[in-house]
Protein backbone atom coordinates (compact mmCIF):
# COMPACT_ATOMS: atom_id res chain seq x y z
CA UNK A 1 0.00 0.00 0.00
CA UNK A 2 2.81 2.30 0.07
CA UNK A 3 4.07 1.61 -3.14
CA UNK A 4 2.38 4.29 -5.26
CA UNK A 5 3.62 7.07 -2.32
CA UNK A 6 7.03 5.39 -2.55
CA UNK A 7 8.12 5.40 -6.33
CA UNK A 8 6.24 9.15 -6.17
CA UNK A 9 8.90 10.45 -3.71
CA UNK A 10 12.00 8.50 -5.31
CA UNK A 11 11.22 9.71 -8.48
CA UNK A 12 10.06 13.60 -8.43
CA UNK A 13 11.68 14.08 -4.72
CA UNK A 14 14.66 12.30 -4.22
CA UNK A 15 15.54 11.64 -8.01
CA UNK A 16 16.29 15.23 -8.16
CA UNK A 17 18.11 15.41 -5.08
CA UNK A 18 20.21 13.16 -6.32
CA UNK A 19 20.46 15.38 -9.97
CA UNK A 20 21.95 17.84 -7.68
CA UNK A 21 25.25 16.13 -8.32
CA UNK A 22 25.28 17.98 -11.58
CA UNK A 23 26.03 20.95 -9.73
CA UNK A 24 29.12 19.66 -9.28
CA UNK A 25 30.03 18.62 -12.96
CA UNK A 26 30.86 20.66 -16.18
CA UNK A 27 27.22 18.63 -17.67
CA UNK A 28 27.14 19.01 -21.17
CA UNK A 29 23.61 17.79 -22.68
CA UNK A 30 24.98 16.96 -25.85
CA UNK A 31 26.42 13.54 -24.45
CA UNK A 32 23.74 10.77 -25.33
CA UNK A 33 21.08 10.45 -22.90
CA UNK A 34 20.79 12.45 -19.19
CA UNK A 35 21.80 8.98 -16.81
CA UNK A 36 24.83 8.48 -18.83
CA UNK A 37 26.33 11.90 -19.68
CA UNK A 38 25.47 12.85 -16.02
CA UNK A 39 27.79 10.24 -14.75
CA UNK A 40 30.35 10.56 -17.31
CA UNK A 41 30.55 13.98 -16.53
CA UNK A 42 33.72 15.63 -15.77
CA UNK A 43 34.21 16.66 -11.66
CA UNK A 44 34.76 20.77 -11.19
CA UNK A 45 33.86 20.52 -7.18
CA UNK A 46 33.06 24.14 -6.66
CA UNK A 47 33.54 25.51 -9.89
CA UNK A 48 29.46 26.91 -10.52
CA UNK A 49 29.07 28.07 -6.75
CA UNK A 50 32.76 30.46 -6.80
CA UNK A 51 31.42 31.66 -10.56
CA UNK A 52 27.88 32.46 -9.23
CA UNK A 53 29.57 34.34 -5.61
CA UNK A 54 31.97 36.04 -7.49
CA UNK A 55 29.71 37.09 -10.53
CA UNK A 56 28.11 40.63 -10.44
CA UNK A 57 24.78 38.81 -10.97
CA UNK A 58 24.85 37.44 -7.30
CA UNK A 59 24.31 40.89 -5.31
CA UNK A 60 21.79 41.58 -7.46
CA UNK A 61 19.70 38.20 -7.42
CA UNK A 62 20.18 38.61 -3.48
CA UNK A 63 19.03 42.34 -3.53
CA UNK A 64 16.12 41.36 -5.43
CA UNK A 65 15.01 38.15 -3.31
CA UNK A 66 15.39 40.22 0.18
CA UNK A 67 14.18 43.46 -0.35
CA UNK A 68 10.92 42.16 -2.17
CA UNK A 69 10.80 39.75 0.51
CA UNK A 70 11.35 41.96 3.86
CA UNK A 71 8.80 44.58 1.76
CA UNK A 72 6.14 41.73 1.30
CA UNK A 73 6.44 40.77 4.77
CA UNK A 74 6.23 44.64 6.00
CA UNK A 75 2.75 45.45 3.79
CA UNK A 76 1.50 41.74 3.78
CA UNK A 77 1.98 40.75 7.43
CA UNK A 78 -0.34 44.02 9.49
CA UNK A 79 -3.13 43.58 7.04
CA UNK A 80 -4.36 39.68 7.44
CA UNK A 81 -4.17 41.09 11.33
CA UNK A 82 -6.28 43.94 10.42
CA UNK A 83 -9.15 42.17 8.38
CA UNK A 84 -9.39 39.91 11.04
CA UNK A 85 -10.07 41.96 14.26
CA UNK A 86 -12.33 44.42 11.70
CA UNK A 87 -14.22 41.25 10.80
CA UNK A 88 -14.68 40.56 13.77
CA UNK A 89 -16.55 43.40 15.39
CA UNK A 90 -19.02 43.61 12.54
CA UNK A 91 -22.32 42.73 13.46
CA UNK A 92 -24.25 42.34 10.28
CA UNK A 93 -23.56 38.31 9.18
CA UNK A 94 -24.36 39.47 5.60
CA UNK A 95 -22.26 42.08 5.16
CA UNK A 96 -18.97 39.89 6.57
CA UNK A 97 -19.82 36.34 4.77
CA UNK A 98 -19.05 39.16 1.39
CA UNK A 99 -16.35 40.63 2.54
CA UNK A 100 -14.73 37.46 3.39
CA UNK A 101 -15.88 36.27 0.29
CA UNK A 102 -14.50 38.62 -1.55
CA UNK A 103 -11.29 38.85 0.14
CA UNK A 104 -10.57 35.10 -0.17
CA UNK A 105 -10.93 34.80 -3.55
CA UNK A 106 -7.54 36.14 -5.36
CA UNK A 107 -5.92 33.33 -3.07
CA UNK A 108 -8.07 30.68 -5.20
CA UNK A 109 -6.80 31.90 -8.22
CA UNK A 110 -3.82 31.21 -10.47
CA UNK A 111 -0.84 33.66 -10.42
CA UNK A 112 -1.31 33.80 -14.32
CA UNK A 113 -4.67 35.09 -13.99
CA UNK A 114 -3.29 37.57 -11.20
CA UNK A 115 -0.67 38.72 -13.22
CA UNK A 116 -2.90 39.70 -16.21
CA UNK A 117 -4.87 41.43 -13.49
CA UNK A 118 -1.76 43.18 -12.16
CA UNK A 119 -0.83 43.92 -15.80
CA UNK A 120 -3.90 45.21 -16.93
CA UNK A 121 -4.77 47.53 -14.02
CA UNK A 122 -0.91 49.02 -14.01
CA UNK A 123 -1.04 49.67 -18.27
CA UNK A 124 -0.01 53.38 -19.21
CA UNK A 125 -4.20 53.73 -19.88
CA UNK A 126 -5.16 50.83 -16.65
CA UNK A 127 -7.40 52.01 -13.55
CA UNK A 128 -4.77 53.06 -11.58
CA UNK A 129 -2.75 55.68 -13.85
CA UNK A 130 -6.86 57.20 -14.67
CA UNK A 131 -6.79 57.59 -10.93
CA UNK A 132 -3.96 59.08 -10.32
CA UNK A 133 -4.44 61.58 -13.07
CA UNK A 134 -7.90 62.27 -12.10
CA UNK A 135 -6.50 63.08 -8.86
CA UNK A 136 -3.94 65.36 -10.48
CA UNK A 137 -1.05 63.15 -8.84
CA UNK A 138 0.71 62.38 -12.51
CA UNK A 139 0.14 63.82 -15.74
CA UNK A 140 2.04 61.24 -17.81
CA UNK A 141 0.89 57.67 -17.57
CA UNK A 142 3.03 55.68 -14.95
CA UNK A 143 4.95 52.99 -16.69
CA UNK A 144 4.75 50.90 -13.70
CA UNK A 145 6.11 47.44 -15.25
CA UNK A 146 8.37 48.85 -17.73
CA UNK A 147 10.60 51.03 -14.57
CA UNK A 148 12.08 48.57 -12.59
CA UNK A 149 11.77 50.89 -9.19
CA UNK A 150 8.77 49.65 -8.85
CA UNK A 151 8.12 46.29 -9.38
CA UNK A 152 9.77 45.09 -5.30
CA UNK A 153 6.17 47.38 -4.40
CA UNK A 154 3.93 45.47 -7.14
CA UNK A 155 5.02 42.14 -6.15
CA UNK A 156 4.87 43.24 -2.36
CA UNK A 157 1.16 44.64 -3.51
CA UNK A 158 0.05 41.76 -5.59
CA UNK A 159 1.86 39.62 -2.74
CA UNK A 160 -0.74 40.49 -0.44
CA UNK A 161 -3.25 41.35 -2.59
CA UNK A 162 -3.38 37.80 -2.95
CA UNK A 163 -2.80 36.44 0.06
CA UNK A 164 -4.17 38.64 2.88
CA UNK A 165 -7.90 37.27 2.86
CA UNK A 166 -6.54 33.65 3.25
CA UNK A 167 -3.66 34.63 5.86
CA UNK A 168 -6.83 36.06 8.34
CA UNK A 169 -8.37 33.02 8.58
CA UNK A 170 -5.93 31.50 11.06
CA UNK A 171 -6.16 35.15 13.59
CA UNK A 172 -10.03 34.62 13.44
CA UNK A 173 -9.52 31.16 14.42
CA UNK A 174 -7.47 32.47 17.19
CA UNK A 175 -9.70 35.19 18.18
CA UNK A 176 -12.63 32.68 18.12
CA UNK A 177 -10.87 31.28 20.70
CA UNK A 178 -10.65 33.81 23.04
CA UNK A 179 -12.91 33.14 25.97
CA UNK A 180 -16.23 35.29 25.60
CA UNK A 181 -16.18 36.06 29.43
CA UNK A 182 -12.95 38.22 29.23
CA UNK A 183 -15.05 40.34 27.06
CA UNK A 184 -18.07 40.29 29.03
CA UNK A 185 -15.94 41.29 31.92
CA UNK A 186 -15.00 44.10 30.26
CA UNK A 187 -18.20 45.33 29.42
CA UNK A 188 -19.07 45.75 33.12
CA UNK A 189 -16.13 48.06 33.96
CA UNK A 190 -17.04 49.74 31.27
CA UNK A 191 -14.61 49.10 28.36
CA UNK A 192 -15.76 50.56 25.10
CA UNK A 193 -14.83 47.95 21.77
CA UNK A 194 -11.61 49.92 20.90
CA UNK A 195 -10.30 49.06 24.65
CA UNK A 196 -11.72 45.52 24.11
CA UNK A 197 -9.70 45.31 21.25
CA UNK A 198 -6.45 47.01 22.68
CA UNK A 199 -6.65 44.95 26.03
CA UNK A 200 -8.03 41.70 25.17
CA UNK A 201 -8.23 41.01 21.24
CA UNK A 202 -4.66 41.98 20.67
CA UNK A 203 -2.92 41.01 23.69
CA UNK A 204 -4.20 37.56 23.53
CA UNK A 205 -2.97 37.14 19.11
CA UNK A 206 0.18 38.07 19.60
CA UNK A 207 1.47 34.35 20.48
CA UNK A 208 0.08 33.92 17.23
CA UNK A 209 1.23 36.99 15.56
CA UNK A 210 5.21 35.77 16.92
CA UNK A 211 5.19 32.72 15.89
CA UNK A 212 3.71 33.69 11.83
CA UNK A 213 6.33 36.80 11.78
CA UNK A 214 8.81 34.03 12.57
CA UNK A 215 7.96 32.03 10.03
CA UNK A 216 7.71 34.46 7.47
CA UNK A 217 11.05 35.61 8.08
CA UNK A 218 11.94 31.53 7.51
CA UNK A 219 10.72 31.77 4.42
CA UNK A 220 12.47 35.01 3.08
CA UNK A 221 14.43 33.73 0.12
CA UNK A 222 10.84 31.17 -0.53
CA UNK A 223 9.68 34.34 -2.73
CA UNK A 224 7.69 31.96 -5.12
CA UNK A 225 8.23 31.75 -8.72
CA UNK A 226 5.33 32.68 -10.59
CA UNK A 227 4.41 35.83 -9.90
CA UNK A 228 8.05 37.47 -10.09
CA UNK A 229 8.86 35.27 -13.50
CA UNK A 230 4.99 36.52 -14.84
CA UNK A 231 5.21 40.28 -14.02
CA UNK A 232 8.56 40.05 -14.88
CA UNK A 233 10.23 41.55 -18.37
CA UNK A 234 13.07 42.44 -19.89
CA UNK A 235 12.92 45.88 -19.02
CA UNK A 236 12.74 45.50 -15.18
CA UNK A 237 14.72 42.16 -14.80
CA UNK A 238 17.25 44.39 -12.87
CA UNK A 239 15.18 44.36 -10.15
CA UNK A 240 12.76 41.42 -10.74
CA UNK A 241 15.23 38.35 -11.18
CA UNK A 242 15.57 36.91 -7.75
CA UNK A 243 17.24 33.38 -7.38
CA UNK A 244 14.60 31.31 -8.46
CA UNK A 245 14.35 33.09 -12.28
CA UNK A 246 17.70 33.54 -12.01
CA UNK A 247 17.86 29.78 -12.15
CA UNK A 248 15.33 29.05 -14.68
CA UNK A 249 16.77 31.60 -17.29
CA UNK A 250 20.24 29.92 -17.16
CA UNK A 251 19.16 26.22 -16.72
CA UNK A 252 16.30 25.56 -19.02
CA UNK A 253 15.99 28.83 -21.13
CA UNK A 254 20.26 29.14 -21.76
CA UNK A 255 21.04 24.83 -21.47
CA UNK A 256 23.97 26.12 -18.13
CA UNK A 257 22.50 23.00 -16.79
CA UNK A 258 24.98 22.91 -13.88
CA UNK A 259 25.38 26.50 -13.30
CA UNK A 260 21.73 26.47 -12.72
CA UNK A 261 21.39 23.64 -10.66
CA UNK A 262 24.48 25.01 -8.20
CA UNK A 263 22.21 28.05 -8.21
CA UNK A 264 19.04 26.20 -6.98
CA UNK A 265 21.14 24.09 -4.51
CA UNK A 266 22.14 27.50 -2.65
CA UNK A 267 18.78 28.15 -2.67
CA UNK A 268 17.63 24.98 -1.49
CA UNK A 269 20.70 24.77 1.24
CA UNK A 270 19.74 28.42 2.65
CA UNK A 271 15.79 28.05 2.48
CA UNK A 272 16.04 24.31 4.56
CA UNK A 273 18.35 25.95 7.35
CA UNK A 274 16.57 28.86 7.64
CA UNK A 275 13.19 27.25 7.63
CA UNK A 276 13.83 24.63 10.21
CA UNK A 277 16.14 27.42 12.66
CA UNK A 278 12.67 29.17 12.33
CA UNK A 279 10.96 26.43 13.38
CA UNK A 280 12.33 25.29 16.17
CA UNK A 281 12.62 28.74 17.66
CA UNK A 282 9.00 28.77 16.87
CA UNK A 283 8.56 25.62 18.63
CA UNK A 284 10.68 26.78 21.93
CA UNK A 285 8.56 29.98 21.98
CA UNK A 286 5.40 28.78 21.81
CA UNK A 287 6.46 26.03 24.72
CA UNK A 288 7.43 29.39 26.87
CA UNK A 289 4.19 31.28 26.33
CA UNK A 290 2.72 28.44 27.72
CA UNK A 291 4.21 29.68 31.49
CA UNK B 1 -21.83 37.71 19.90
CA UNK B 2 -24.72 39.50 18.77
CA UNK B 3 -24.54 42.78 17.03
CA UNK B 4 -20.96 43.96 18.66
CA UNK B 5 -21.07 47.09 16.33
CA UNK B 6 -23.78 48.31 18.16
CA UNK B 7 -21.79 49.30 21.32
CA UNK B 8 -19.73 51.64 18.66
CA UNK B 9 -19.17 55.12 18.59
CA UNK B 10 -20.22 56.41 15.13
CA UNK B 11 -16.83 57.12 13.90
CA UNK B 12 -15.35 53.91 15.00
CA UNK B 13 -18.51 52.57 13.12
CA UNK B 14 -17.43 54.36 9.98
CA UNK B 15 -13.70 53.75 10.07
CA UNK B 16 -14.41 50.16 10.46
CA UNK B 17 -17.06 49.81 7.49
CA UNK B 18 -15.36 51.89 5.72
CA UNK B 19 -12.25 49.72 6.15
CA UNK B 20 -13.79 46.76 5.01
CA UNK B 21 -15.59 48.26 2.04
CA UNK B 22 -12.15 49.34 0.95
CA UNK B 23 -11.02 45.52 1.22
CA UNK B 24 -14.34 44.87 -0.35
CA UNK B 25 -13.62 46.94 -3.41
CA UNK B 26 -9.60 46.22 -3.67
CA UNK B 27 -10.30 42.39 -3.99
CA UNK B 28 -13.60 42.67 -5.75
CA UNK B 29 -13.18 45.17 -8.62
CA UNK B 30 -9.98 43.54 -9.93
CA UNK B 31 -12.34 40.62 -10.71
CA UNK B 32 -14.67 43.28 -12.19
CA UNK B 33 -12.55 45.25 -14.48
CA UNK B 34 -11.40 42.28 -16.22
CA UNK B 35 -15.27 40.95 -16.62
CA UNK B 36 -16.35 44.54 -17.96
CA UNK B 37 -13.38 44.45 -20.67
CA UNK B 38 -13.83 41.20 -21.60
CA UNK B 39 -17.53 41.86 -22.67
CA UNK B 40 -16.94 45.35 -23.89
CA UNK B 41 -16.27 46.35 -27.40
CA UNK B 42 -12.68 45.59 -28.12
CA UNK B 43 -12.27 49.14 -29.90
CA UNK B 44 -14.09 50.89 -27.54
CA UNK B 45 -12.38 50.05 -24.57
CA UNK B 46 -9.12 51.34 -26.71
CA UNK B 47 -10.43 54.83 -26.76
CA UNK B 48 -9.41 54.24 -22.97
CA UNK B 49 -11.24 55.92 -19.75
CA UNK B 50 -12.42 54.57 -16.67
CA UNK B 51 -14.48 51.70 -17.54
CA UNK B 52 -16.79 50.82 -14.49
CA UNK B 53 -19.41 49.97 -16.78
CA UNK B 54 -19.34 48.37 -20.39
CA UNK B 55 -20.02 51.20 -22.40
CA UNK B 56 -20.91 48.79 -25.37
CA UNK B 57 -21.35 45.39 -25.06
CA UNK B 58 -20.02 42.90 -27.65
CA UNK B 59 -19.40 39.24 -27.38
CA UNK B 60 -17.34 39.44 -30.41
CA UNK B 61 -14.40 38.05 -28.06
CA UNK B 62 -15.96 35.72 -26.40
CA UNK B 63 -17.55 34.29 -30.12
CA UNK B 64 -13.68 34.94 -31.04
CA UNK B 65 -12.19 32.82 -28.00
CA UNK B 66 -14.51 29.71 -28.23
CA UNK B 67 -14.00 29.09 -32.09
CA UNK B 68 -10.12 29.40 -31.70
CA UNK B 69 -8.69 25.89 -31.97
CA UNK B 70 -5.99 26.25 -29.59
CA UNK B 71 -7.87 27.90 -26.99
CA UNK B 72 -10.68 24.98 -27.21
CA UNK B 73 -8.23 22.40 -27.34
CA UNK B 74 -6.31 23.85 -24.30
CA UNK B 75 -9.52 23.75 -22.33
CA UNK B 76 -10.30 20.19 -23.19
CA UNK B 77 -6.39 19.24 -22.11
CA UNK B 78 -7.52 21.09 -18.69
CA UNK B 79 -10.77 19.51 -18.11
CA UNK B 80 -9.24 15.80 -18.81
CA UNK B 81 -6.03 16.23 -16.58
CA UNK B 82 -8.37 18.04 -13.99
CA UNK B 83 -11.11 14.88 -14.29
CA UNK B 84 -8.24 12.06 -13.83
CA UNK B 85 -6.32 14.26 -12.13
CA UNK B 86 -8.16 14.61 -9.14
CA UNK B 87 -9.43 11.24 -8.18
CA UNK B 88 -5.79 9.80 -8.82
CA UNK B 89 -4.21 11.80 -6.28
CA UNK B 90 -7.03 12.07 -3.84
CA UNK B 91 -6.51 8.06 -3.94
CA UNK B 92 -3.34 7.82 -3.83
CA UNK B 93 -3.03 10.51 -1.28
CA UNK B 94 -5.65 9.04 1.14
CA UNK B 95 -3.89 5.17 0.45
CA UNK B 96 -0.40 7.14 1.82
CA UNK B 97 -2.41 8.68 4.59
CA UNK B 98 -3.45 5.72 5.51
CA UNK B 99 -0.13 4.00 5.57
CA UNK B 100 1.21 6.16 7.86
CA UNK B 101 -1.33 7.09 10.26
CA UNK B 102 -0.39 3.48 11.71
CA UNK B 103 1.68 4.37 14.75
CA UNK B 104 2.55 0.70 15.61
CA UNK B 105 3.94 -0.19 12.24
CA UNK B 106 7.49 -1.10 12.27
CA UNK B 107 9.66 1.83 11.03
CA UNK B 108 6.78 4.33 10.93
CA UNK B 109 8.78 7.29 12.19
CA UNK B 110 11.47 6.64 9.47
CA UNK B 111 9.04 6.50 6.82
CA UNK B 112 7.08 9.47 8.15
CA UNK B 113 10.16 11.39 8.21
CA UNK B 114 10.85 10.19 4.56
CA UNK B 115 7.90 11.50 3.14
CA UNK B 116 7.81 15.14 5.39
CA UNK B 117 11.26 15.54 4.61
CA UNK B 118 10.56 16.34 0.92
CA UNK B 119 8.53 19.13 1.90
CA UNK B 120 11.42 21.03 3.38
CA UNK B 121 14.20 20.17 1.24
CA UNK B 122 14.14 19.89 -2.85
CA UNK B 123 16.27 19.74 -5.74
CA UNK B 124 15.03 22.46 -7.61
CA UNK B 125 14.01 23.39 -10.69
CA UNK B 126 17.10 21.90 -13.01
CA UNK B 127 17.71 18.63 -11.74
CA UNK B 128 13.27 18.21 -11.82
CA UNK B 129 13.35 18.80 -15.21
CA UNK B 130 16.47 16.18 -15.99
CA UNK B 131 14.26 13.60 -14.28
CA UNK B 132 10.86 14.01 -15.92
CA UNK B 133 12.77 14.56 -19.56
CA UNK B 134 14.74 11.28 -18.38
CA UNK B 135 11.40 9.46 -17.74
CA UNK B 136 9.98 10.49 -20.89
CA UNK B 137 7.56 12.62 -19.65
CA UNK B 138 8.33 15.38 -22.16
CA UNK B 139 5.60 16.03 -24.31
CA UNK B 140 4.00 13.46 -22.63
CA UNK B 141 -0.40 13.87 -21.03
CA UNK B 142 1.06 11.83 -18.52
CA UNK B 143 3.30 14.80 -17.04
CA UNK B 144 0.08 16.35 -15.78
CA UNK B 145 -0.46 13.66 -13.52
CA UNK B 146 2.73 11.91 -12.22
CA UNK B 147 5.07 14.66 -11.16
CA UNK B 148 1.91 16.63 -8.84
CA UNK B 149 0.64 12.98 -7.97
CA UNK B 150 1.33 13.40 -4.07
CA UNK B 151 1.03 16.40 -1.51
CA UNK B 152 2.39 15.91 1.45
CA UNK B 153 0.52 18.74 3.19
CA UNK B 154 -2.49 17.07 2.04
CA UNK B 155 -1.74 14.21 2.78
CA UNK B 156 -0.91 15.35 6.65
CA UNK B 157 -4.42 16.84 6.68
CA UNK B 158 -6.10 13.22 5.66
CA UNK B 159 -3.59 11.41 7.90
CA UNK B 160 -4.65 13.87 10.93
CA UNK B 161 -8.92 12.56 10.34
CA UNK B 162 -7.55 9.29 10.24
CA UNK B 163 -5.72 9.09 13.31
CA UNK B 164 -8.75 10.26 15.36
CA UNK B 165 -10.94 7.73 13.76
CA UNK B 166 -12.00 5.27 16.50
CA UNK B 167 -10.05 2.13 16.09
CA UNK B 168 -13.14 -0.73 16.68
CA UNK B 169 -14.05 0.61 13.19
CA UNK B 170 -10.98 -1.12 11.54
CA UNK B 171 -11.18 -3.82 14.37
CA UNK B 172 -14.57 -5.13 13.57
CA UNK B 173 -13.67 -5.56 10.17
CA UNK B 174 -10.66 -7.06 11.04
CA UNK B 175 -12.27 -10.12 12.86
CA UNK B 176 -14.72 -10.41 9.57
CA UNK B 177 -11.40 -10.97 8.21
CA UNK B 178 -11.09 -8.35 5.55
CA UNK B 179 -7.51 -7.79 4.04
CA UNK B 180 -5.74 -3.91 4.46
CA UNK B 181 -6.97 -3.00 1.23
CA UNK B 182 -10.35 -4.24 1.54
CA UNK B 183 -10.78 -2.18 5.19
CA UNK B 184 -9.30 0.90 2.97
CA UNK B 185 -11.69 0.94 0.70
CA UNK B 186 -14.74 -0.50 2.29
CA UNK B 187 -14.28 1.35 5.83
CA UNK B 188 -11.89 4.00 5.38
CA UNK B 189 -12.48 6.09 2.69
CA UNK B 190 -16.37 5.44 3.13
CA UNK B 191 -15.68 7.78 7.05
CA UNK B 192 -13.51 10.17 5.60
CA UNK B 193 -15.60 11.63 2.36
CA UNK B 194 -15.44 15.34 4.14
CA UNK B 195 -11.54 15.72 4.16
CA UNK B 196 -11.55 13.45 0.85
CA UNK B 197 -13.80 16.26 -0.49
CA UNK B 198 -11.60 19.15 0.72
CA UNK B 199 -8.58 17.39 -0.39
CA UNK B 200 -10.24 16.83 -3.99
CA UNK B 201 -11.17 20.59 -4.17
CA UNK B 202 -7.80 21.90 -3.73
CA UNK B 203 -6.58 19.15 -6.22
CA UNK B 204 -9.32 20.32 -8.72
CA UNK B 205 -7.92 24.05 -7.85
CA UNK B 206 -4.34 23.07 -8.50
CA UNK B 207 -5.09 21.46 -11.96
CA UNK B 208 -7.37 23.71 -13.32
CA UNK B 209 -4.92 26.64 -12.61
CA UNK B 210 -1.41 24.92 -13.39
CA UNK B 211 0.62 26.37 -16.44
CA UNK B 212 4.04 25.50 -15.46
CA UNK B 213 3.96 21.76 -16.02
CA UNK B 214 2.40 22.34 -19.12
CA UNK B 215 4.77 25.58 -19.87
CA UNK B 216 7.63 24.34 -19.22
CA UNK B 217 7.57 20.26 -20.26
CA UNK B 218 5.53 20.10 -23.33
CA UNK B 219 5.98 21.30 -26.82
CA UNK B 220 3.02 19.84 -28.41
CA UNK B 221 0.28 22.71 -28.95
CA UNK B 222 -2.39 19.56 -28.15
CA UNK B 223 -0.77 19.57 -24.90
CA UNK B 224 -1.12 23.18 -23.74
CA UNK B 225 -3.37 23.89 -20.44
CA UNK B 226 -5.00 27.16 -20.66
CA UNK B 227 -3.42 28.68 -18.14
CA UNK B 228 -0.14 28.20 -20.12
CA UNK B 229 -1.99 30.09 -23.30
CA UNK B 230 -2.71 32.55 -20.82
CA UNK B 231 0.73 32.87 -20.43
CA UNK B 232 1.67 33.01 -23.67
CA UNK B 233 -0.40 35.58 -24.24
CA UNK B 234 0.76 37.58 -21.80
CA UNK B 235 4.06 37.24 -22.55
CA UNK B 236 3.35 38.49 -25.77
CA UNK B 237 1.53 41.47 -24.50
CA UNK B 238 4.72 42.46 -21.98
CA UNK B 239 7.22 41.66 -24.67
CA UNK B 240 5.50 43.83 -27.26
CA UNK B 241 4.15 46.28 -24.99
CA UNK B 242 5.81 49.12 -26.83
CA UNK B 243 5.26 48.37 -30.49
CA UNK B 244 1.82 46.77 -30.21
CA UNK B 245 -0.03 50.08 -30.31
CA UNK B 246 -0.13 50.41 -34.11
CA UNK B 247 -1.39 47.12 -34.71
CA UNK B 248 -4.41 47.88 -32.90
CA UNK B 249 -4.38 50.76 -34.45
CA UNK B 250 -4.98 49.50 -37.58
CA UNK B 251 -7.13 47.18 -36.09
CA UNK B 252 -9.58 50.06 -35.17
CA UNK B 253 -9.34 51.17 -38.52
CA UNK B 254 -10.92 48.00 -39.93
CA UNK B 255 -13.18 48.37 -37.41
CA UNK B 256 -12.87 44.90 -36.42
CA UNK B 257 -14.56 44.89 -32.78
CA UNK B 258 -11.88 42.31 -31.01
CA UNK B 259 -8.61 43.17 -30.32
CA UNK B 260 -5.43 42.02 -28.45
CA UNK B 261 -6.59 43.21 -25.33
CA UNK B 262 -9.85 42.23 -25.42
CA UNK B 263 -8.91 38.87 -26.60
CA UNK B 264 -6.44 38.45 -23.03
CA UNK B 265 -9.28 39.61 -21.18
CA UNK B 266 -11.67 37.17 -22.51
CA UNK B 267 -8.92 34.44 -21.90
CA UNK B 268 -8.70 35.50 -18.66
CA UNK B 269 -12.55 35.62 -17.69
CA UNK B 270 -12.71 32.04 -19.02
CA UNK B 271 -9.72 30.81 -16.69
CA UNK B 272 -10.84 32.61 -13.63
CA UNK B 273 -15.10 31.70 -14.15
CA UNK B 274 -14.85 28.34 -12.81
CA UNK B 275 -13.08 29.09 -9.82
CA UNK B 276 -15.62 32.02 -9.33
CA UNK B 277 -18.82 30.11 -9.61
CA UNK B 278 -17.79 26.78 -7.63
CA UNK B 279 -15.76 28.75 -5.21
CA UNK B 280 -18.53 30.28 -2.87
CA UNK B 281 -20.72 26.95 -3.13
CA UNK B 282 -17.88 25.23 -1.67
CA UNK B 283 -16.51 28.02 0.71
CA UNK B 284 -17.46 26.36 3.77
CA UNK B 285 -15.66 23.04 3.21
CA UNK B 286 -12.11 25.18 2.61
CA UNK B 287 -12.85 27.37 5.65
CA UNK B 288 -13.03 23.71 7.39
CA UNK B 289 -9.75 22.15 5.67
CA UNK B 290 -8.13 25.22 5.69
CA UNK B 291 -8.22 25.57 9.44
CA UNK B 292 -7.45 22.36 10.11
CA UNK B 293 -4.52 22.83 8.10
CA UNK B 294 -3.53 25.92 9.70
CA UNK B 295 -3.76 24.59 13.25
CA UNK B 296 -1.29 21.31 12.72
CA UNK B 297 1.09 23.67 10.66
Amino acid sequence: MLVPGFIWAILFSYGPMLGLYMAFVDYKPTLGNFWSSFLSSEFVGFQWFTLFFAGDDFFLIMRNTLVSSLLTIGIGFLVPILIAVALNEVGSAAFKRIVQTASYMPYFISWVIAANIFVTLLSADGVVNELLKLFGLTKESVLFLQEGKYFWGIVAGANTWKEMGYSSIIYLAAIASINPELYEAAKVDGATRVKQIVHITLPLLKPTIVILLILAVGNIVNTGFDQYFLLGNSLNRDYSDVIDTYSFRYGIQNGMFSYASAVGLFKSIVAFIMVLGVNSLARRMNNNSLF
Amino acid sequence: MISRDTLMSWSGRILLYGFLSMLFIVTFFPFWQIFVLSINDGTDSLRGGFLLWPRDISLESYAAVFSNPEITTSVKVTLLRTLLGVPLSVFCIALLAYVLSKKDLVGSRFVNLFFVFTMYFSGGLIPTYMIVKSLGLIDNFLVFLFPGLINIFWMILIRTFMEELPRELEESAQIDGANDVRIFVKVILPVCVPVLATVALFSAIYHWNAWYDSYIYTYNPDLKTLQAVLVKILNQYQTGDMLNDAQQLANEAKKIPVTGESIRMTVTMVATLPIILVYPFVQRFFLKGMLLGAVKN
